[in-house]
């Protein structure tokens, strides 16, 4: 080999080498950058989300004679799972909607469940009461549920499919229409 | 690679070199990248070695590289963040304005149509928006590529320095003086001289390089290590296991549940303490301060017991153990597992319980004919009481407010308790209507025989605690440090060079620093003390008094 070849060589490696070495660090760079900004959008919403599996609890309710409810005991059915609280007006708006649906989708293997964050219970009895609820109204007075979901604003609502799975996840009050289709989503197919 | 062949010493420099890597004689050819071809003086940045970054602009990766490792692109990134944060204080942040607040009206109401357009722009959230955090990224790619790119070579330059050096590298140094006549003895003196102040002398065939403090040019880059380090421990707080930071509320005598433990561990608030100045003898001495400015608080305290929990099912009613008991105090955390409990917030006399009697509505002396107390925890529908009155809480409202004429509860908060009492009188079904609260008392039809005063009334406080795990802040701790000897090693050190160049009979002096002219010509003038060699001029300010 001349040592014109031997010297070309030599710098084609030198320069592969530099190739190599830039690339791997803006990767990692970029990597990083990625990391920051996807932890950032995440990192105000709640801990479960859309695809992710509800995970299960136990909850005494304050309708239908106060026995507890383990969401266990919904298998199969879809459910929607809705955080509230008496005080919170939107949530006061949005129950006559449920209440409404509740009949018709009930037929159709939907559940609702209804977890109140209030203090006391006598509240939520009357709540129940004034508003003729029939779904399972559960209390979560430790906040662990809440906590579990890390729920932030109320009300928030989480529709879960058949196979336990999250479908759609709404903060804020629903509407009439848009509570209708999310139902739908969460039938369970024969 | 193409190669540069210096005229004067045949060394081979890499191609972009200003200044010969042996001589330092400048390369013609380059002269145009320091812009040192239309002065005088020689620009000494980086030591005239090849920036690759100014030559080769071939591939995608090297022109993103590239763009990173300039200066110019570095500094502009800075700037645009410096305008973008200095924007973000104009009106306050969102987690600034009261909580209860809708940021969609609140910036419109409060600051008019230009905080509406705060608030449009996302402003309001302007440090957490996703392009803050790409300029911070931005300026911390600059950091790391512009010191990669710069360090290495700036290294070779230095380790490769040789004591001889060309004729035009010596004239066109800053500080630079020409002796026909110096006698050997006198050159001696000189390195001698330069020996004493600490100059690191290399000699090859009568030329001499001294330098001291070269250690001060890496300055710089052990700085941006540091904040390197430091942008690396900001960017893992977003990893939960590094970090958490949340918060709870616990009542005296409550049991709660200590966030992101998974429902593992509890707390009971035993007793929540706020002591103030004055409240034991050995604080009389400030006696009159505390007269001139009102209380002043000593010590905030919440007497906590943390409880694990075996249960494994959560909401299903916890199965609790207890682990440890002891106070909780500003700056004093509790520590478990991993998290601390700071105490952060308090709040003073939250309602308890409360209790009414029943009087005949007449009745100036208000005699009692029944009492019943009520648990704001947990109050109960209906109360049997003596004399075979009955009553029922109709309605309870936690934090009584009226919505357009409407009673309603703001939140859960007993912080003003209201009630709406059905009193059954003895051996009656028909209920007399009246409702009760903190300093109202309304009878629904103004016909009741009875009436339900309040009478007295149970208080609590309240504490609130910080969750929050920081692994982050030995990192963040280090990176500080780090940035802190870079700044104090660049700062407080110079590199100061001094060239001898031996001519026919005598010496040519150059000297050369990073900074502080100043202290090199004191050293070089303590050097030449005793000999005939000249001092040398400084021609930058020859130049500039021209």
């Amino acid at each position: 080999m001349s040592k014109v070849e031997q010297a070309r060589q030599k710098k084609s490696k030198k320069k592969m080498k530099r190739f190599f070495f830039r690339s791997i660090i803006l990767i990692v760079l970029l990597a990083a950058l990625v990391f920051a900004l996807v932890s950032n959008l995440t990192k105000d919403k709640a801990a479960i989300g859309v695809g992710d599996e509800a995970p299960s609890f136990q909850l005494k309710q304050i309708n239908n004679d106060g026995q507890p409810l383990h969401l266990d005991e919904l298998k199969g059915k879809g459910i929607m799972l809705n955080f509230w609280a008496t005080f919170c007006k939107p949530c006061e708006q949005e129950m006559p909607y449920m209440e409404s649906l509740y009949p018709k989708y009930k037929e159709q293997g939907v559940e609702i469940v209804a977890v109140s964050v209030d203090f006391t219970e006598l509240v939520i009895e009357q709540f129940v009461e004034r508003h003729n609820l029939t779904f399972p109204i559960l209390h979560d007075n430790t906040e662990q549920v809440r906590d579990l979901y890390n729920v932030g604003p109320l009300p928030t609502t989480y529709f879960i499919n058949a196979e336990g799975e999250v479908v759609e996840l709404v903060s804020g009050q629903l509407t009439l229409e848009d509570l209708e289709g999310y139902l739908q989503q969460i039938v369970p197919k024969e | 690679m193409k190669k540069i062949t210096c005229e004067a010493c045949q060394h081979l420099n890499p191609e972009g070199t200003v200044l010969c890597e042996s001589c330092g004689k400048p390369l013609e050819e380059d002269q145009y990248i320091d812009g040192n071809n239309k002065t005088k003086l020689l620009n000494m940045r980086y030591e005239g070695s090849s920036r690759r970054s100014q030559t080769y602009n071939k591939s995608i990766v090297d022109q993103i590289w590239n763009f990173f490792s300039s200066v110019k692109v570095g500094v502009t990134l800075i700037v645009i963040t410096l305008i973008a944060s200095a924007a973000g204080t104009i009106f306050p942040q969102r987690m600034y304005i009261p909580p209860t607040a809708s940021p969609a009206t609140y910036y419109e109401d409060t600051y008019g149509i230009l905080g509406q357009i705060y608030y449009q722009l996302g402003f309001h959230e302007l440090y957490s928006s996703w392009w803050y955090m790409i300029l911070i990224a931005l300026i911390g790619i600059s950091i790391i590529i512009a010191s990669i790119d710069r360090v290495v070579p700036l290294y070779r330059a230095l380790k490769h320095q040789k004591p001889v050096r060309h004729k035009s590298f010596i004239s066109r140094q800053r500080l630079h003086s020409k002796t026909e006549d110096v006698s050997k003895e006198d050159k001696e003196l000189l390195i001698k001289g330069l020996k004493k102040q600490r100059y690191k002398v290399t000699e090859d065939n009568g030329h001499v390089l001294a330098e001291k403090g070269r250690f001060s040019r890496w300055g710089p880059y052990v700085n941006h290590c540091g904040l390197i380090i430091f942008l690396l421990g900001a960017l893992l707080r977003f990893v939960p296991f590094m970090y958490i930071d949340d918060f709870v509320w616990v009542r005296e005598g409550e049991t709660k549940v200590i966030p992101e433990t998974h429902s593992k561990y509890y707390i009971e608030n035993k007793e929540f303490i706020m002591e103030t100045y004055g409240d034991s003898e050995e604080d009389a001495r400030f006696e009159q301060a505390l007269a001139d400015k009102g209380p002043v608080a000593k010590n905030f305290q919440t007497n906590a017991v943390i409880y694990e929990n075996s249960e494994t099912t959560i909401g299903a009613e916890p199965k609790l153990e207890k682990v440890l008991e002891d106070s909780i105090r500003v700056n004093h955390p509790l520590k478990l597992e991993g998290i601390s409990l700071y105490q952060t917030s308090y709040q003073l006399n939250e309602f308890k319980s409360m209790s009414f009697i029943i009087h005949e509505t007449d009745d100036q002396e208000e005699e009692e004919l029944a009492s019943f107390t009520v648990d704001l925890a947990d109050p109960a529908r209906e109360y049997n009481l003596d004399n075979g009155f009955r009553v029922t809480i109709d309605q309870y409202f936690a934090d009584y407010y009226l919505d357009n004429g409407i009673p309603r509860s703001q939140s859960d908060h007993p912080k003003n308790p209201a009630f709406v009492f059905s009193v059954y009188p003895p051996n009656s079904d028909d209920p007399e209507v009246s409702f009760a609260g903190i300093g109202r008392n309304v009878d629904a039809t103004g016909q009741n025989e009875y009436k339900v005063g309040l009478q007295n009334f149970e208080i609590r406080d309240v504490t609130g605690l910080t969750v929050r795990r920081d692994y982050t802040l030995p990192i963040l701790i280090i990176g500080g440090i780090i940035f802190m000897i870079g700044v104090v090693q660049g700062m407080y050190w110079q590199h100061r060079r001094v060239w001898i160049h031996p001519t026919e009979n005598g010496v040519w002096l150059a000297g050369h620093t990073n900074k502080n002219y100043f202290g090199l010509k004191k050293d070089i003038e303590k050097a030449i003390d005793g000999t005939t060699i000249q001092m040398v001029v400084d021609q930058a300010e020859e130049n500039k008094k021209e």
